[in-house]
C-alpha cells in the first residue's frame, strides 16, 4: 500500500482528499503547513506529496524547494493541489521541481488520472 | 432556435407525445440520427441531458420537447446532441496511445515512401486526436515532416466545433493530461485551456454518421473507434467492422475501446501478435 502525505491548512479539503485517496488504497498522513509536512517526510518517507501553495508558516513552494534541497532519502512525487491556476504559477512549480499539478476544485477522477501520471495508482 | 419557436405555434394533436412515449420518441430521435442506442443503464440520464435544452427553448417539459423535436430537425438534431455520450479525456488508456506509436514508428521504417494516415472515429470533443499530435509532435520518428496525418470525425457537428476549437474547461484538461503537455501545448484564456493553433491545424475534423455515411477517402494505417461501437447495434458493429477492414492498408491495425471486442463480431480483423490489444486486418478475408 502507497502512502500519501496531504498538506493543506484547510481541514475540509484534508478530509476530501483523504476520502478520495483511501477509495485509491492509499494510507494517507496528513500535514497543516511546509514546516509539519518535512518533519513528516523525515518521519514517514511518503510516496507521494499532495500540496497546498498557499499555507501559514511554510508555503508548498518553500516545501518543495527545502525539499528538493535536503538530504531526505526518500524523493516522494509532488503533486501541488492548489487554486493558483495561472500558467506562471504552474511554470514555477514544474521549475521548482514538481512532478504533477491538480487545480482545484478537483475531483476523484482528475486526482486518479494525475496519480497515474505520476505512477502512484 | 427560431424555427423551434416558430415550429411550437402550431398545435398539431396527432403529434403530441404521451408521457409513457416520450422517453421512446426521444430516444428513437437518437437512433435515427446516429445509430446510437440508449441502453436501459442511461435511460434515467434523459431528463438530465435534456433540461439545459428544455431550458433554452423556453419548454416546460421532456413530452413539450419530444413533439418540438419531431416538428423541427434543428431541434432533433440539438436532442440527438444533448443525448450522445461525449466522454472523453486527453490520453485516455494512455499505455494503448503509446503502443500505436510503436506500432506508427514501425511502418513509418516498413514505408519510408508515404506519408502514414490515421483515422479517429468518434474523436467527440477532439481530447484523442489532440493526443495523438501531442504524442507524435514529441517523437522524432513520428514529428516534423514525417508525422502521420490525423482524420478525425464525429457524428456530432455540435462536438467537432468545440473539437476545432481547441478549448477545453479546468476539469477537461486536467483528466489526463501531464501538466508538462497543458503548460507546452495550451495556453489560458480566463479558466479556459486552449490548444495551440499548430497543434489544431495537424488534425482534418469531418463530420462523419459511421452508421450511414461515406467512409473517409484512401487507406489508412491505424483507425481509432473507442468507446462507440458498444452504443450500437450487433448489425451496425459488424458492418462498421468489415468497412474498417477495407480501408486499412495491408498491416494496418484497429483500436477498439477497452471493453470492446472484434471477437464474434466479424471475421475481418485478428488480435494483433505483435501489438496486445490492437486487431489486424485478416488478409485472407479481404
Amino acid at each position: 500500500m502507497k502512502t500519501c502525505l496531504v498538506v493543506d491548512d484547510s481541514k475540509v479539503i484534508r478530509k476530501v482528499a483523504r476520502h478520495i485517496l483511501e477509495t485509491l488504497n492509499f494510507r494517507v498522513t496528513e500535514a497543516g503547513d511546509g514546516r509539519e509536512a518535512l518533519d513528516s517526510c523525515l518521519a514517514c518517507a511518503p510516496d507521494v506529496v499532495l500540496l497546498d501553495w498557499n499555507m501559514p508558516v511554510m508555503s508548498g513552494m518553500d516545501f518543495l524547494r527545502a525539499l528538493r534541497d535536503s538530504a531526505i532519502a526518500s524523493r516522494p512525487k509532488v503533486v501541488f493541489c492548489t487554486t493558483e491556476n495561472g500558467m506562471a504559477h504552474i511554470r514555477a512549480a514544474i521549475e521548482a521541481g514538481a512532478d504533477e499539478y491538480v487545480m482545484k476544485p478537483f475531483d476523484r477522477e482528475t486526482l486518479e488520472s494525475k496519480l497515474q501520471i505520476v505512477g502512484m495508482a | 432556435m427560431s424555427d423551434g419557436s416558430d415550429a411550437l405555434k402550431f398545435n398539431l394533436p396527432f403529434e403530441r407525445a404521451s408521457p409513457a412515449g416520450t422517453m421512446g420518441v426521444l430516444t428513437a430521435i437518437l437512433e435515427s440520427r446516429t445509430g446510437q442506442q440508449l441502453g436501459a443503464n442511461r435511460a434515467w440520464r434523459i431528463e438530465t441531458e435534456l433540461t439545459p435544452l428544455m431550458r433554452d427553448l423556453g419548454l416546460a417539459s421532456l413530452e413539450a420537447l419530444a413533439v418540438a423535436a419531431q416538428r423541427s430537425p434543428t431541434i432533433a438534431e440539438q436532442v440527438a446532441d444533448a443525448l450522445l455520450n461525449q466522454e472523453s479525456s486527453f490520453f485516455r488508456d494512455a499505455a494503448v496511445l503509446d503502443l500505436v506509436a510503436r506500432a506508427l514508428a514501425a511502418m513509418r521504417v516498413d514505408h519510408p515512401e508515404r506519408r502514414l494516415r490515421i483515422w479517429s472515429a468518434g474523436c467527440s470533443f477532439g481530447q484523442e486526436p489532440l493526443s495523438l499530435a501531442m504524442l507524435f509532435a514529441e517523437q522524432p520518428a513520428l514529428a516534423g515532416a514525417a508525422m502521420p496525418e490525423i482524420i478525425a470525425t464525429d457524428v456530432s457537428e455540435a462536438a467537432l466545433a468545440r473539437a476545432r476549437s481547441g478549448r477545453y474547461s479546468q476539469f477537461e484538461i486536467q483528466r489526463g493530461l501531464p501538466i508538462r503537455r497543458m503548460v507546452e501545448w495550451f495556453d489560458t484564456d480566463g479558466t479556459d485551456w486552449i490548444a495551440k493553433p499548430e497543434l489544431v491545424r495537424r488534425i482534418a475534423f469531418r463530420r462523419m454518421n459511421l452508421v450511414a455515411g461515406a467512409l473517409p477517402s484512401g487507406r489508412f494505417d491505424v483507425v481509432l473507434c473507442r468507446n462507440v461501437l458498444l452504443y450500437l447495434t450487433p448489425e451496425d458493429r459488424r458492418q462498421i467492422l468489415d468497412r474498417f477492414a477495407t480501408i486499412l492498408q495491408p498491416g494496418g491495425v484497429l483500436v477498439l475501446g477497452a471493453g470492446e471486442t472484434t471477437i464474434g463480431q466479424t471475421e475481418a480483423f485478428q488480435p494483433s501478435p505483435t501489438y496486445r490489444g490492437l486487431y489486424e486486418r485478416d488478409a485472407s478475408s479481404v
